[in-house]
Parts: C-alpha cells; structure tokens; sequence
C-alpha cells in the first residue's frame, strides 16, 4: 500500500492543477458574474497544443509551456471578443449558454482534428522518484507545484500592483461604479479572459503529461472540478478558488485511497452539493455577504410565444399519427421515435428550466432513473413492460425530485451547478452500486417494449407507442400550465421572493414541477431501456442533458410545442440531411450559439 | 478660477430618455455653469438618478443632446466621458468594499499617469478629509456610512476633475455630517470644480447651490437662482409631489 503522504502529495499535485484551471473560472466569474462552461474546452485545446509542440514540433519544455499558454490565451481572446462581447446586454442566460455551446464547438472541432482515439503525451523530463519521508515524489510533481506557485504569485502580483489587475479588482466588486472611475470593463473581460485562457490551456498540458494521456473527455472532467473547486472556494474568490482546488484534490485523492478509484469524482460532486446547500458563498465567505444571484426573473428571456391555431396542432399531430401508412422508410421512423423520446425529456426540461426557471444541467440523470428502475423490475420482478415503464416514471418522479431537492434554496447559475453535480452522482453512483445496478457491465437482454401481453417490435408499433405517450404528457402539461399551479410556477420563475411574499411554497411548487417533470423524463427513460435493451452509466450523459436544454431552448423556454418542435428538428433535421454523427455535435453548439445570439426566445417563444 | 461671467460648462438640451416604453424624461434641459454648484431636486422617482446616469453615459437617452465644454457626450463610453473631466460620487457611494480606503482613493486617479503628482493629490485628500489618514488600510466595506462619503469625495476629486456629479450625498448620513459633507462641496467648488449635484433634501442643497432646477416626473417644473428658490413655496409642492405635507 503506497503511504499517506503519496497521497497527500499526489492530492496536492492534483489540487494544483484544478487551481490553474478554478483560478480562471473564480477570475471570470468575479468580473462578468459568468460561470464559464468553455473553461475545460481550453484546457483541452492547451493540452493538444502541447502536444503538437512537444511530439511534432520537438520544443523544449520552457518554450512548449509558453506557446500553450499563448494560443491558449488566444483562443480565450477570441472566446470573449466574439462570443461573448456581443451579449453583453442580453439575458443573464445567454452568456452561459454561450460558453455551454462554445464548449461544444471547441471540443468537437479538436475531436474532428486530432480523432478521438487517446494520445501520449510524453513530458520530456527524467523518470525518476525521490523518496521524501515516506513518499515519493518527481519532477513532474515538481513542476506542477513550481508552475501553480509561479501562477499564483504572478496573478497576485498582478492583481496588486499592476493597473490593470486594480480595475480588474474594482471591476468584481461593483462594475458600474469602475466604469465611473474610467476603468474599461471590455478591456478588463479580455485580460480577465487571456489570464484565464493561459493558466487553463497550461493546467491541460501539465495534466496530459502527468496521466501521459490526453483525449477529448478531459474537457468536460476539468470544467466540472474547476466549478466545483471554486465554488467550495466562493465563486469569484481568486485565493478561495485556489485553496478549494488543493482541498477537492485531497478529498478526492484520500477517498481514492480509502474506497478506490471509481470513487474520485463521485466525492468531488458530493463536496460540491454539500457546500451548496450549507455555504452557498463558499467555505471562505463572510456570512453577511449577499446572495450573489439576481432574481430568476433576469435569467430568463420574456418574449410573446408565437400563437399557433389549434386545428394547425391537430393537423400536425394527424399528420404524425398517419405517417406510418405511408411508404415511409423504417430509417424515418426510427429517427422519429428518437425524436418523440427526446421530446418527453425536453417536455419534462421545458417545464423545469422554461415554466418554474430551474435551468437543469443534469437532465440525463431522470432518464437514467426511469430506465433502471424499468430494467431491473421487468428484469428481476417480472413486471410487464407497461407497468416496469410507469414504475420507472413514479421511482424517477419520487427519487429524481428527493435527490434535486437540495438546490431548491438555490437560485439562476447555482441551480444548474448544483443540478449539473447531481447527474454526475446519479451516474457515479450506478457506477458504483453493483449490487443493484450491476456497476461497469450494465444491464443487458432487457425485454422489449410490450403493452398488455403484445409485443411491440414492429418499428411500426413503436412509433405509435411511443409518439402517444409523449402527445398525452404534452396534453396534460399544456392543462397544467393553464391552471392554478402553473400561474404559481410562472410566479415563482418570474420573482421568487414577490411569490413567497403572496404565500406560495417555494419548496412545494419546485417539488411539485420536478415530480411532474420527473415523470416524463423516467417514462422517456423507460421506454428508452427496453429499446436499446442494454444500458450503462454512460448511457445517459451529460451530453444530452445540454442536447434536451438546446432543444427546450430552440422551442422556446416553457413552451410545450415547442419542447416537441424542438426535438423533431434537432433529431430530424441531422438525419434528413444525413449528417454524419462526428459533425451533430459540432452542430448542435452551433445551434446553441446562433439561437443565444438571434433568438434567445427559441422559435416558439417563451411561455 | 471661479468664473465671474459664467459661462455654460455642461448642458442637456431636449433630453428624453425611456426605460422600455416607459419615457422618464420630457424635453429636460438643464445647464451647469463653469464654477457653479447646481442642484437638481425632486422626489422619488421623479427621474433624478437617471439623469446622472445619463450624463455619465450609463444610460443613452433617446433623443437630446448632451455638451461638455462644447463638445458632445453622446455616444461615448462611461470611461471616455470620465476621461474627459466628469467624476462621479454614486448613489450610496458605491465604494469597493473590499478594496483598502487607499486603494479605493487611488482607483479615482485610474484614468491618470502622473504617479507623482497623484501621489501629492492623496496627501493632499488627507488634509482635505484627515479623518481618513487613520483608515487607510482599512477596508472600505468596514467604515461608517460617513465616513464612506469622504472617501467617496476624495475619491471623485482624484481624478482631478473639472465637474463632479454627485447622487444624494448626503443621504443616509447623520446630521454632523450632512454639515460635513455640504461644507466640502462647497471647499471643493471653490477650488474651482463644478458640482452638479441631485438631492431629495432641498432646504440643505439650496444652501450652497447657485442653482437649482426642480423635476417631476421627468419634467423640469422650476428652475432659477437657489437663493430665489429657497423661499418659493412651490418647491416644497413640487418635489414633495403634493401640498399636503405642508
């Protein structure tokens, strides 16, 4: 067994390297308010770059660590001039968006470069071990902990003495009265946004020479452990981001340790949603501090929804319900019953993240829910298919809203942290619980979808099964919407405190949307199981909960038919035009930026 | 350097200015004159604070104009216009709370490059606000309401500007330093700034104003010398909104 103190060390190589990546995150976050979702997507972009220079252009290593830091800043640059520059005056969810679809473009432009087969990155320094008291330690280690010092000295010295680094300061504390004082606020994004760019792309290097590994997964792993380190440090606290990323480094390193290494992430995301809920200002922040989020009445776009006839609803829906009498082919079909299942989670996101304005990053854990949960009762119960599906529904509706539940005191980004968070545990945790969820292997030979006794195999049969539960959730949701209940979501969305003022529950309403919500995604999930008939903890991720938000949003946030609209033409329209599947997801960010930037009601309009 | 003819040094003219549908303000013209202190009264919102903002290029008005020193300020950015002589003393000071009082002074001189002679202007702030010597490096965050409202000034005068707007300075403040702060803009403007300053409180601003003008609901109603003001019944009406207080 390898000592304490190798993994004390190896806890603190590591926190360094989340800190260069947490330390740009907490930079950004205090000037523009922004938690940058892109951040990973350039530690990726470092790591490439690094490797490019040092197996293909044989650089020494001072010489690769400043080019990476260079392009890294680049990009950063171009990042904030283009991206995000022009949205300076939109919704607060625009530009989060904006970072969730440039992190898409970035990651799938480097995996269409470079394929996204693993590569070596080798760190050109003398394999070597020196025994420190019990442990060991490199000079990789070395450098890692040489090149966070020198970061973090640089920027404190930056940050204290130099002009720029004043305005940035002044900037992150109030930015109306900077700009009164002459400061440049577009000036201090771009450094803020370089700075940041550099230390990310450098910590992605260090990384793919410490793991003598980089591949296109790392992107999303960094910007999850940069988040969650600085906000157990405080968002926007440059000293607390780098002290949070040394502590998620040894949580995670002594856990390791103690349970194994499938358990590493699982306690960096518990660290987070515990220090959610109990010190949502972080560990380091005065109490008295104020609430760092607006209302949600500011998070989302008000627009007026587009009004579509009723007899244009039916039409379109007879049209649906005839299609397969028609020759069409079983590839149409197919893609459609995709469609139709995207479309339940985007009903049950749009209700969430449009109607009651919890924007949830973790949708993918519901579908999970609801397709475990109708496995392993179909599986290992007997029970028929119709019921497992319902029963997958009712546990994600019960479970999904139990497990959410913490981030109901949160509010705006917070929520979609916190929700981000707990579909990576949901994951984890079917990771981890072989007992039930039969861990790595996952779950095969589920049964196929069946209704009182019959089989339904035909894609035929499945078409229609499947595009009539999802019209009969987005029946009774446009119902929900209309009554009581959906005047209080509205309510509550629009201003949380002048709805507690009126009386309303907070807690109840949210509960009562996530258990409304929940159900759709486990039926969607359900259904999905006995479809695929294998799943595993990486069936549903993260992907596509941003793919079910892309499409929430291009419908239009809250808006039911559009919800549906949304998943036919983001399915559909790939497949028609036979895109091929590398380039969807490019297209998919895309999508996402060009709607922030043209459209932030969606096509519909929000509701 | 106070002018004895004065001669207009900022000037809004025609200015209409709306928040989505809503129009704040009709047709406001207002000018301030080389040396003076000018004093912009009303109740809540009567469009007080929007018009600093609009002088400080934080809100862009629809229609109007808006010169200083003869030359217009609309279409440049807030550090251009602060680049150009105008500081500011925000609504509730608005200082960075967890930056030192000395850091916070030194922000007002951001647009200079002078370090010497900046370095004379802070001994000088201390001289002007002693109190402030003992508070350095504190943190602003940490200071009375009044004493956050020297630091403001001090840092406001930093930049050496030729005009200072000022939003209700002395709101929220004791009686002593309600004084305090009435006697330094008047030190200040003797030294030759011009102050235009927005206040709820008309009796103590018509003190030291030269003039005055009264708004409501965006329309400027009364306009004239302060010591003409002073005793016009109408002003009590118009920027308590009503008679009946009286």
């Amino acid at each position: 067994m390898s000592s304490w103190l190798d993994y004390t060390i190896n806890g603190l190589i590591v926190g360094n390297v989340y800190a260069l990546v947490a330390v740009g995150l907490a930079l950004i976050f205090g000037v523009s308010r922004l938690i940058n979702f892109a951040q990973g997507s350039i530690y990726l972009v470092g790591a490439y770059i690094g490797w490019v220079a040092v197996v293909q252009l044989h650089t020494p290593l001072p010489l690769t660590i400043i080019v990476v830091a260079v392009a890294a800043a680049l990009v950063g640059l171009i990042i904030e001039r283009f991206g995000l520059r022009p949205l300076q005056n939109s919704v607060r969810i625009a530009p989060l968006l904006a970072t969730i679809g440039i992190s898409f473009v970035l990651d799938q432009l480097v995996m269409l470069t470079f394929s996204p087969n693993p590569r070596a990155l080798p760190s050109q320094l003398p394999d070597v071990r020196f025994q420190v008291g019990g442990g060991t330690i490199g000079p990789l280690d070395l450098l890692i902990a040489g090149v966070g010092l020198t970061s973090a000295l640089l920027l404190f010295v930056f940050l204290r003495y130099s002009k720029l680094g004043w305005a940035v300061r002044a900037t992150a504390q109030d930015r109306d009265a900077a700009m009164q004082m002459g400061v440049d606020v577009n000036r201090v994004n771009q450094a803020v946004f370089g700075i940041a760019a550099a230390l990310g792309g450098v910590s992605g290097m260090l990384v793919g020479m410490y793991y003598n590994q980089i591949d296109t997964a790392m992107s999303l792993q960094a910007t999850l452990k940069g988040v969650v380190a600085e906000v157990v440090g405080g968002a926007g606290n440059v000293p607390g981001a780098v002290i949070g990323s040394l502590l998620l480094g040894l949580v995670e390193s002594y856990g390791v340790a103690v349970f194994g290494t499938s358990y590493r992430n699982l306690f960096a995301f518990l660290l987070l949603v515990v220090v959610l809920v109990l010190r949502p200002n972080g560990l380091f922040a005065s109490a008295r501090q104020a609430p760092p989020e607006p209302l949600t009445g500011t998070f989302i776009a008000p627009s007026r929804p587009v009004r579509i006839p009723r007899w244009a609803l039916l039409a379109a829906a007879a049209i649906f319900a005839v299609l397969p009498f028609f020759p069409v082919s079983f590839y149409v079909l197919q893609t459609l019953i995709n469609a139709w299942l995207l479309g339940m989670l985007a009903l049950s996101l749009t209700l969430v993240a449009g109607t009651i304005g919890q924007v949830s990053l973790g949708h993918a854990a519901l579908l999970a829910i609801g397709a475990y949960t109708s496995a392993l009762l179909s599986l290992t119960l007997s029970v028929p298919v119709g019921l497992s599906i319902i029963g997958g529904g009712l546990m994600c509706a019960a479970l999904g809203t139990a497990l959410i539940s913490p981030s109901f005191r949160l509010r705006g980004h917070y929520v979609s942290i916190a929700t981000l968070a707990i579909g990576e545990i949901v994951s984890l945790v079917i990771l981890n619980w072989e007992s039930v969820t039969r861990g790595p292997i996952g779950i095969s030979g589920i049964p196929p979808l069946s209704l009182f006794g019959y089989d339904l195999i035909s894609p035929t049969s499945i078409y229609w099964f499947s595009f009539t539960v999802m019209v009969v959730l987005a029946l009774l949701q446009g119902r929900l919407l209309t009554s009581h209940l959906g005047r209080s979501f509205r309510a509550i969305r629009d201003d949380d405190i002048a709805a507690r003022a009126y009386g309303l529950s907070l807690n109840r309403y949210k509960s009562l949307a996530f258990i409304f919500g929940g159900f759709a995604a486990g039926v969607s999930g359900g259904i999905a199981a006995h479809l695929y008939s294998y799943i595993n903890h990486e069936t549903f991720n993260t992907q596509q909960s941003i793919l079910a938000l892309t499409v929430v949003i291009l419908g239009g946030l809250g808006n039911v038919v559009g919800a549906m609209l949304g998943a036919v033409a983001l399915v559909g329209l790939p497949e028609v035009f036979r895109i091929a599947a590398e380039y969807r997801i490019l297209i998919y960010g895309i999508v996402l930026l060009l709607l922030v930037r043209f459209r932030p009601q969606g096509l519909l309009g929000t509701l | 350097m106070t002018n004895s003819s004065p001669e207009p040094l900022l000037i809004l003219s025609n200015v209409n200015t709306f928040y989505g549908q809503a129009q704040v303000h009709f047709d406001l013209s207002i000018t301030v004159a080389r040396g003076h202190i000018v004093c912009l009264l009303g109740g809540n919102a009567s469009g007080k604070s929007t018009t600093m903002k609009i002088i400080l290029g934080l809100v862009k008005p629809r229609s109007g104009d808006v010169t200083f020193d003869g030359a217009s300020l609309i279409g440049l950015t807030t550090p251009q216009i602060v680049r150009r002589g105008i500081a500011s003393v925000p609504e509730a000071r608005r200082l960075f709370a967890d930056m030192s009082v000395r850091e916070n002074i030194l922000m007002g001189a951001f647009v200079r490059n002078d370090r010497d002679a900046v370095a004379q202007d802070l001994d000088k702030m201390l001289t002007l606000f002693p109190k402030l010597g003992q508070r350095l490096s504190q943190r602003a965050g940490s200071l009375s309401g009044g004493e956050q409202q020297m630091v403001a000034m001090a840092r406001a005068l930093m930049s050496r500007p030729r005009m200072i707007v000022m939003d209700e300075p002395t709101m929220g403040l004791s009686p002593l330093y309600v004084d305090r702060v009435l006697e330094l803009i008047r030190t200040i403007n003797q030294e030759g700034v011009s102050v235009f300053m927005v206040e709820q409180n008309a009796s103590l601003a018509l003190e030291i104003a030269h003039e005055a003008y009264v708004l409501q609901t965006g329309k400027i109603v009364l306009s004239g010398p302060a010591r003409a003001l002073k005793d016009d019944p109408r002003i009590r009406d118009a920027y308590l909104g009503g008679s009946e207080a009286a």
